[in-house]
């Protein structure tokens, strides 16, 4: 199953593109207060789609509605097939499955070595005896060397993950979440605690993957202009409202101005010379 | 770049194909020395309980009609508490008694281990002088509570007298550490500078040392108030010391009254839940003031 | 800052006239009490020859404080993931194991073993129970702490895997938490044989009753050499700990 995967990486831009997540006026309440509101958007299989907005806008409620790990108060999300909000306990363990979740604080368990922490990704695929145990096949551990080989990790598969830098955490974050074999990968600020170097490796690795393994993406970040680099589309939040749906090169910068609101002061935004693809 | 990117990930999942294909096992769980001390250390200690099982002195009391007299007597005990050797002021008066010991050992201990741990902390101190202050107090530790309030006992007669300065030797060796620990933990830079202005040392002590670690002092001090609560009870009953430990002591061990202890240690949980609250409240308000 | 050492003032003085304490005899007590420790440090003949039934209660108490402390933690474990906040999965259950720990916890050893004392009389199990529920007490609300402090980040993210309940617990909560969980249990150890020999007093049992046996006869040389076993047992035992430590943190 794995193999077919690897052996045959998508075609991106191949005549028909199919849609994987479709969301329909998503709404989150935390009593009085409205976290997000009304939302619906597509995302296509292989879509880079990056989340902006300022912090508290709801991009995070967002993101965590879509695999469920918030229960959403009303509208409905389809994801490849499954109607999302309609599923049981069972069907909800395989969505998540399906969908891999990387994190600002990387969220490793910190005194486990990296392949540990990696095939941790695959405990949604176990019963709870073999769970418990920590049971992996063969082919799950050489599917996680794999994974670590690919993102730079190999000489470091026994260390701690306390012992790594940031950057690396978030690679073997990465790590978990594609031995899950996603179709749908969401990325909750994942840059946000990296310095810009550390930050523009693990942007490059996740438009490759992106674009090599076909697994959709729906990054949050606070970064504009990285957005701006590296989205195929970008969806604007405003206090829980979508405010701009569409590509990046018609984000004009008034519209950002305008997502940012009063937050805008503090943005450095470089609207020349963005998109690289 | 991410052409390269993509690149170098088309490549891996070429030659990953050939890894796979080799077939080789990979280990999940390298066996560290962490992780061999943990297996060794719970293996020991389980086998050791176990052992313990089988050769404890039982006293022919059957484990299993034991706890079911357990329960029944608990539920007795706590259902049905009344008072029968002391009235309800005798025992709040025997609370404040005890009370009253863990104050007095707890401020005698803050006081001189505040001075003992200025010399016992490495940054304040000197080297040798830091390590056998250190050393004693560790001693001081190694001999239960109880102990050094019966050997006071001898000179000094059963009573508040031996209790006190018993337990006040345990908690002063016990802060003198933890004092000791908050003030290597402080800015050393806050130290240098206040040296290279030729201030004498107790004005650094007084106008530095102090100001900065007093939150951290407090929050020590009230904890081991707490513990020495629980060590007052404890001390009343073993040293003859009086308070409510003593009354407990006397319904347990001479009136066989399991009601009247069941009263009594009402008394006690009401008092420790108190002081529980109280040190929680005092924690968030000094950490309150750290930030 | 007059005001609050003049608090402070009658405070000390009002504890002082309601335990009837005077410093001068307090002093006065210390240096005699040092010189009988000094006196009596000096292991006699006769003292020398009880040493193999110090030891044998010395063994035993240390079995009694080890077995409690691994039952204690055994039990605080399964309390401790009901009850934090990362794993607890039903409310009822997390208040009920969180107050269960508590009315353990603030209830004095001494205390349990005088309540105890109905039920197992003399025999070890006084002892053994008394210990256990201040273990119990004691290690659930430490278990819960590190749970929580190393558990939300690795949970979330193993539940957006579609991981189950047990296998997040076994496979991440207990790996991170683990090392810290046994230094614990170490550190009870240790409490556990101070308090072994208090309850050995009141109750009659462990090494506890045999120094209290020496002391009342007035044995005072075989109570010391009793004194020396305890404490060495103790810094022993805090020298293995922290090698342990060292090793596992």
């Amino acid at each position: 199953m794995h193999a077919r995967t690897l052996e045959a990486p998508a075609t991106v831009g191949s005549s028909e593109v199919r849609e994987l997540l479709k969301v329909e006026r998503l709404t989150k309440k935390y009593g009085e207060h409205t976290a997000i509101a009304d939302i619906s958007f597509t995302v296509h299989e292989g879509e880079f789609v990056v989340l902006i907005g300022p912090s508290g806008a709801g991009k995070s409620t967002l993101l965590r509605s879509i695999n469920r790990m918030i229960e959403p108060t009303s509208g409905h999300v389809w994801f490849d097939g499954m109607q999302v909000d309609a599923l049981d306990k069972k069907g909800l363990r395989e969505l998540r499955r399906k969908i891999g979740m990387i994190f600002q604080h990387y969220n490793l368990v910190d005194r486990l070595s990296v392949i540990e922490n990696v095939l941790h990704g695959r405990l949604g695929y176990k019963s709870i005896l073999t769970g418990s145990l920590g049971m992996y096949q063969a082919q799950e551990k050489e599917r996680a060397m794999e994974l670590i080989t690919m993102l730079g990790l190999e000489e470091h598969t026994y260390k701690r993950a306390d012992q790594l830098s940031g950057g690396q955490k978030q690679r073997v974050g990465i790590a978990r979440a594609l031995i899950q074999n996603p179709r749908l990968l969401l990325g909750d600020e994942p840059i946000a605690s990296l310095d810009p170097k550390a930050a523009k490796t693990i942007m490059d690795y996740l438009k490759s993957i992106a674009h090599t393994l076909n697994i959709s993406m729906i990054i949050s970040l606070h970064q504009v202009q990285v957005a701006l680099t590296y989205a195929d589309r970008v969806l604007a939040v405003r206090q829980g409202r979508i405010v701009y749906d569409g590509l990046p090169r018609d984000l004009s910068l008034e519209r950002v101005r305008d997502i940012y609101g009063a937050d805008a002061g503090d943005l450095i935004i470089d609207t020349g010379d963005r998109h690289v693809d | 770049m991410s052409l390269d990117k993509s690149e170098s990930i088309q490549n891996i999942v070429t030659q990953s194909g050939r890894l796979a294909a080799s077939g080789r096992s990979i280990k999940v769980k390298p066996l560290s020395k962490s992780r061999l001390t943990m297996r060794i250390t719970m293996i020991a200690l389980a086998a050791l309980t176990i052992y313990g099982f089988f050769v404890f002195d039982y006293k022919n009391i059957s484990p299993w009609q034991g706890t079911i007299d357990m329960l029944t007597n608990f539920k007795t005990m706590f259902l049905s508490p009344h008072l029968a050797h002391l009235t309800f002021w005798e025992g709040a008066y025997a609370i404040v008694v005890t009370l009253a010991m863990a104050v007095l050992t707890t401020l005698i201990s803050a006081f001189l281990a505040f001075f003992l741990a200025l010399f016992a902390a490495q940054n304040l101190s000197n080297h040798t002088v830091a390590r056998s202050i250190q050393a004693v107090a560790a001693f001081i530790r190694s001999i239960p509570t109880v102990l050094w309030v019966l050997i006071f006992a001898i000179s000094a007669g059963l009573g508040s007298v031996a209790a006190i300065v018993g337990m006040s030797f345990h908690s002063i060796s016990y802060l003198t550490k933890a004092y000791a620990e908050s003030f290597e933990e402080m800015d050393q830079g806050l130290i240098e500078a206040l040296r290279a202005t030729g201030a004498h040392w107790w004005h650094i002590v007084f106008q530095a040392v102090l100001p900065m670690s007093l939150t951290y002092l407090i929050s020590w001090t009230f904890m081991r108030f707490e513990i020495n609560f629980g060590v007052s009870v404890a001390m009343g009953a073993a040293a003859g010391a009086g308070g409510i430990g003593f009354d407990m002591f006397m319904a347990s061990a001479f009136y066989h009254d399991l009601r009247e202890v069941g009263a009594i240690t009402y008394y006690i949980l009401v008092v420790a839940f108190l002081l529980e609250m109280l040190s929680l409240r005092m924690k968030s308000a000094v950490r309150g003031k750290m930030i | 800052m007059i005001g609050f050492f003049l608090i402070l003032l009658i405070i000390v003085y009002g504890s002082q006239w309601v335990t009837a304490f005077s410093f001068i005899d307090g002093i006065a007590s210390i240096p005699k009490a040092l010189s009988w420790l000094v006196g009596n440090f000096y292991p006699t003949e006769k003292s020398l020859q009880k040493i193999p039934t110090i030891l044998t209660k010395l063994v035993e108490t240390l079995l009694l404080s080890i077995a409690a402390a691994t039952v204690g933690a055994f039990f605080a474990l399964f309390s401790a993931i009901f009850g934090a906040r990362p794993t607890a999965f039903s409310k009822p259950l997390a208040l009920f194991s969180r107050g269960l720990a508590t009315l353990f916890r603030n209830i004095d050893v001494a205390a349990w073993s005088m309540i105890l004392l109905f039920s197992f009389g003399q025999s070890a199990l006084t002892g053994f129970f008394a210990l256990f529920f201040a273990s119990f007490g004691f290690l659930t609300r430490v278990f819960m702490e590190t749970i929580d402090e190393v558990g939300l980040g690795a949970v979330e993210a193993l539940r957006a895997t579609g991981a189950g309940y047990w296998p997040i617990v076994f496979q991440a909560i207990l790996p991170a938490s683990q090392p810290l969980m046994i230094s614990w249990t170490l550190f009870m150890i240790e409490t556990n044989i101070r308090s072994a020999v208090l309850v050995g007093i009141l109750t009659g049992s462990g090494v506890g009753f045999t120094f209290d046996l020496y002391y009342k006869n007035m044995n005072y040389n075989a109570a010391g050499l009793t004194i020396v076993f305890i404490a060495a047992t103790i810094l022993l035992l805090d020298r293995a700990s922290n090698m342990i430590r060292r090793a596992i943190l």
